[in-house]
């Protein structure tokens, strides 16, 4: 039986998006869909959300994927493999999503989305809901899951930004297609950059169609004890990971969303530049 | 007591106090009287044999001190730099009518912290009783309640969410009051003793509390969460980039150690101007932080008068000595940004005290006209907190109108074999309450399960009273569980 906390399996999809498996029986049980992980790589790391991707209680682990964009998901590609273990890793967090009694779902993906949408498309399917997938990349090359997820869905519309596969567009014009066919979709599901969100949330707004986001604020604890991932939800103040993570979209102040996952940039463009130049320099200096 | 100068120690994370060497302790130990109706262990939450203690340390028999304190109370490194003193054990202290308390925090602060250095651990053989406890939370409620199940002979687990035990202790009281390996020093004590911790565990998602009980096999579980959901005002500019609670801020310096970015990665971009909303004593370690990270002004912002203060004497003091500005009678209505979205400042207004509100202490009442703005570049939030939700989330616990779980007068709560105490019942308050919630859990687990302390004199029937038999309380019918 693997260690607590230990990568079981890794697969590169591109040079910037990697999966992780990861051994946690217990969680793998535990975990639902919509919910998300806290990691911490190392014990000088930062604590950060990842959504989680899958979760199979018969091999008894959980499969993140992420994104390497700054220097803790960047030295996570470079450090994690085969036989790695994580210095923390808890979870399930978050309020499980709602699969309730939709009956046709449109569920959408946009580039890393594509992951932490998969477990909702698979529960609505198993539901017996009539599964519409839409994803979304900014080209072929960077594309993850397509077989995957496809083999949840009834509807498969995939979009990306250069046309290099399916529609040439974002995942806006998948559901809009998906709208065009469907005059019937209870609900959509969309996960990705919080500026694809925000579109998402718009093209479904005149249609008066339920839509529920995922966000992804900075986050520290995840117990709701720091408040740091507050957002604004309507009038209201909630915090995302104990609130949320899913939220109505028709109601997320996403500007306010994108003004907070701003406010370490300052701290970020340092860590990573002293972590690249560190990449630079010959081992051993 | 020896202090760091406040203009020296403004610029590091060392401790305040220096603590004493044992010529102060035997000096200081010497001032007790030795009074005969002993109101210094009615004044202690958790009823510490005080003059007992401070009679073995004038005998300088500093391993009797220590087992004196740790009959009653397993972390006496902790309590004595953190307990509010002056309205409990020093408070009712006899000498203090006309000089100074005899100083009781500082010597149990001087034998716990000689405990540590000599690593004496107080580790009797304790027969196993078989019986199995969940304890959920490893602040200070939760190690309190460990440390004495254990004793007693359970197989105790103690659960935590966060990567490292310690709870409140660990992220929210920063090294200069309790430093963080004096905390893990006292839970490796109880790691002797026989307690387990997991880590990376969030009770009540991972499994539920009801698991605990069924799947898990525990025969009893305590619930010490805390109340750790940090509260905001709700004016405008509370989400601008350096606003934040003061648990964000603590638990990225402290926990995290924010502070030594970028050698550890978790950020915190410390303002130069800090403005901390509140007098509490989270409000006072939140100042005092900042003032360490390099803020080059810190003011408190307090809707009341210095006298309504809630923090504690010490850290008040300390927090003045140290250079911060009190803006007192202030209350903020708005924090300004700029074109980046930044704080720039804050626009208050003058407060005035009018009648008592329901707490005792006078209301604050606006002064019209009095608005005014102070340049700040960081706002800490310090103002309460209220309950944590998951539990509520995840259990069928009873919860109260603001979300804390209730529980009667011997902590037990909704559910049977569960036991809550700490902040996630009373509301904020002090770590010594909490230790002496957990301990009074415990006590209700023992007498649920069964389990007598190893020594207890069985006293012939007249002596004990009635109602018990063999000095057992009649109403227990558990008697086949006592061994011989």
């Amino acid at each position: 039986m693997a260690a607590p906390f230990e990568i079981i399996r890794r697969e590169d999809f591109s040079d910037v998006t990697y999966l992780l498996e990861i051994s946690h029986p217990r969680m793998a049980r535990a975990a639902k869909p919509g919910q998300f992980v806290i990691v911490m790589a190392q014990d000088r790391g930062e604590r950060i959300p990842l959504t989680l991707a899958d979760f199979d209680p018969e091999r008894g682990t959980v499969t993140l994927v992420v994104q390497a964009v700054g220097k803790t998901t960047k030295e996570m590609q470079a450090s994690c493999s085969l036989g790695t273990k994580l210095h923390a890793l808890v979870g399930p967090m978050g309020k499980p999503s709602g699969i309730g009694d939709a009956r046709k779902v449109v569920c959408v993906g946009g580039g890393l989305g594509v992951a932490p949408v998969y477990p909702q498309a698979r529960a609505y399917k198993q539901s017996g809901a009539y599964v519409i997938g839409v994803i979304g990349f900014r080209s072929k090359e960077l594309m993850f899951w397509e077989d995957k997820f496809r083999a949840v869905c009834d509807e498969f519309i995939v979009c990306t930004d250069d046309g290099s596969e399916g529609i040439k567009g974002l995942v806006t014009a998948g559901i809009e297609q998906a709208l065009e066919h469907h005059p019937d979709i209870d609900e959509v599901v969309a996960i990705g950059p919080p500026i694809m969100m925000k579109f998402c949330a718009e093209t479904t707004r005149p249609h008066g169609i339920r839509t529920v986001v995922s966000l992804n604020p900075v986050m520290v604890d995840g117990t709701g004890m720091c408040g740091g991932c507050r957002v604004k939800i309507g009038d209201r103040v909630r915090f995302a990971c104990v609130d949320g993570p899913d939220f109505d979209a028709h109601e997320v102040d996403f500007d306010d969303l994108m003004a907070r996952l701003r406010r370490f940039k300052a701290s970020e463009a340092a860590a990573l530049e002293r972590w690249t130049e560190s990449c630079r320099l010959p081992a051993g200096a | 007591m020896e202090e760091q100068d406040p203009k020296v120690r403004a610029t590091n994370f060392g401790e305040v106090a220096c603590g004493y060497a044992l010529e102060d302790a035997l000096r200081e130990a010497d001032r007790c009287l030795m009074c005969p109706d002993e109101p210094c262990i009615r004044g202690c939450p958790v009823e510490i044999d005080i003059p007992a203690f401070i009679s073995k340390i004038t005998e300088k028999s500093l391993r009797g001190a220590y087992d004196t304190i740790t009959d009653t109370n397993l972390l006496p490194a902790i309590c004595g730099r953190v307990c509010p003193q002056e309205s409990q054990c020093e408070g009712a202290c006899t000498v203090g009518d006309t000089l100074e308390p005899v100083a009781i925090g500082r010597l149990e602060r001087f034998v716990g912290d000689t405990a540590i250095a000599e690593g004496w651990a107080s580790v009797p053989y304790v027969e196993p009783s078989g019986l199995r406890a969940a304890v959920v939370g490893s602040g200070p409620a939760g190690v309190a309640c460990a440390a004495d199940l254990a004793k007693a002979g359970c197989d105790v687990t103690v659960y935590e969410a966060f990567h490292e035990p310690g709870g409140v202790l660990k992220y929210g009281i920063p090294d200069f009051r309790l430093p963080n390996d004096v905390i893990d020093a006292e839970i490796e004590k109880l790691r002797a003793l026989g307690v387990k911790f997991e880590c990376n565990t969030l009770v009540g998602r991972l499994f539920t509390v009801e698991e605990l009980l069924t799947e898990l096999d525990y025969q009893a579980v305590f619930i010490g969460t805390g109340a750790g959901a940090p509260s905001f005002m709700g004016i405008p500019g509370e989400s601008l980039a350096g606003v934040m609670s003061a648990n964000e801020l603590l638990t990225r310096c402290n926990l995290m150690h924010a502070r030594v970015f970028p050698h550890y990665d978790t950020p915190l971009q410390a303002g130069k101007q800090v403005a901390v909303i509140g007098a509490g004593n989270t409000a006072m370690d939140a100042m005092r932080v900042c003032l360490r990270l390099g803020a080059a002004s810190v003011s408190c912002v307090y809707r009341r008068t210095r006298n309504e203060a809630p923090a504690r004497a010490e850290e008040l003091h300390h927090a003045e000595d140290e250079g911060i500005d009190f803006h007192w009678l202030t209350s903020p209505i708005e924090i300004l940004g700029d074109a980046e979205n930044n704080v720039r400042g804050i626009r208050c207004q003058r407060m005035e005290l009018g009648e008592p509100d329901e707490s005792g202490r006078r209301r604050p009442v606006p002064v019209p006209d009095s608005e005014f703005e102070i340049d700040v570049d960081m706002v800490v939030y310090a103002i309460g907190t209220s309950a944590n939700p998951i539990l509520g989330q995840t259990s069928s616990l009873e919860l109260d109108k603001r979300g804390y779980i209730v529980a009667d007068e011997s902590l037990a709560t909704s559910i049977a074999g569960v036991w809550a105490g700490g902040d996630i019942v009373t509301g904020a308050a002090t770590v010594i309450e909490a230790m002496g919630a957990g301990r009074k859990a415990a006590g209700e687990i023992k007498a649920y399960l069964g389990l007598r302390d190893t020594d207890v004199v069985y006293v012939t029937e007249p002596a004990a009273g009635p109602g018990k038999r063999f000095g057992i309380d009649l109403r227990e019918h558990n008697y086949a569980r006592v061994t011989a």
